[in-house]
């Protein structure tokens, strides 16, 4: 499966790289393991592990903990495992199977893999082909009809369902458009959950994505202060025009009806 | 971290101000009009196994007549 952003969405393209992800993956072992073996060292390799990113990463090469979520057995035949692994973003499973390998003593390496689920998008759900987009663009191009498109194509808000939101009143989104940070007063709810440093996801009140930020405070912070800043803003969405620019200048107050 | 996958976790919002916002500007994502439901939009395509992400991204602009479109990741193996 393959989200693919369309023209503006092509901005949120970030959010996958922060969303976890679930794979089924074919690991190769180089000797013969009794399945009950395998299936108890697998198990130690759920929860939290170490990683150091491969030559070829782009990021920091240095060891990291990542999240197992889940790791289970589908099939095995012979010295060939299938399994399916849930994990934060950011895991190598390659380096995984190699290290499952380690652990089992004579080694394992990975022959296939293919994603099963990206944050929200998964395989078995709103799974789309190239004939269908074709199908449903001449539909609309030909009778004007939208259905098929609108059943096609979702909103880009949906690569965030699982990214904590920050909602914000619609006097601070013009500003946060161009770049400003996002300060408390702007805040109308948030995530329960938020941690300092946390990516969130800033949010209208009618649910569109407006820029992608790094949380400054926790959400009790945000919530028992009343100034300061509570995100730096990362990657701004949304065109600034779309909600009207509604800034306080020192010395008088804005409203709607004077611009 | 948590150890429950986000697909499996309940998420609470937890309100600071009671605020409504304007109906004369932006839209609901459900309800925009086809042109910018096209331009906010995504599609979780089954990728046919032959040919590269980037391929298939490039044969998506041409079909919907895009100037821009990206993928979320291929796989990090």
């Amino acid at each position: 499966m393959l989200p693919i952003a369309l023209e503006e969405a092509t901005k949120i393209v970030q959010a996958f790289l922060l969303s976890g992800k679930e794979y089924v993956c074919l690991m190769q072992l180089h000797e013969d393991i009794p399945s009950g073996r395998v299936e108890s060292i697998l198990q130690e390799f759920a929860g939290e592990i170490y990683q150091k990113p491969p030559l070829r990463a782009s990021v920091k090469r240095e060891i990291r903990k990542r999240r197992i979520y889940s790791i289970d057995i589908l099939e095995v035949d012979g010295r060939r495992v299938l399994f399916k692994v849930g994990c934060q973003a950011g895991t190598y499973v390659r380096k995984l199977v190699s290290d499952i390998g380690e652990v089992l003593r004579y080694g394992a390496h990975m022959s296939e893999l293919r994603r099963t689920r990206a944050g929200p998008f998964t395989e078995d759900k709103d799974l789309y082909t190239l004939y269908d987009v074709l199908n449903a663009y001449a539909s609309f191009k030909e009778n004007k009809d939208e259905t098929l498109l609108r059943e096609i194509v979702k909103p880009m808000e949906q690569a965030f369902e699982y990214i904590p939101k920050i909602y914000v009143r619609d006097s601070a989104v013009s500003a946060i458009c161009h770049g400003a940070d996002l300060a408390i007063p702007g805040v109308v709810k948030l995530d329960s959950h938020i941690t300092e440093k946390a990516p969130v996801a800033i949010f209208t009140l009618k649910g569109e994505v407006a820029a992608l930020a790094k949380a400054l405070l926790s959400t009790e912070q945000i919530m028992d202060q009343e100034k300061g800043l509570a995100a730096k803003t990362v990657r701004v969405i949304m065109p600034p025009e779309t909600y009207p620019r509604m800034w306080r200048s020192k010395t008088s107050k804005t409203s709607i009806t004077d611009l | 971290m948590e150890k429950a996958p986000p697909w499996k976790l309940e998420r609470e919002l937890v309100t600071r101000v009671d605020v409504e916002t304007d109906p004369n500007y932006g839209f609901d994502p459900h309800n925009r009009p086809i042109e910018l439901h096209m331009r906010y939009g995504l599609i979780n395509l089954d990728k046919p196994p032959g040919p590269s992400s980037h391929e298939v991204v490039a044969w998506v602009k041409k079909i919907l007549g895009l100037q821009h479109a990206g993928h979320g990741g291929t796989l990090e193996a």
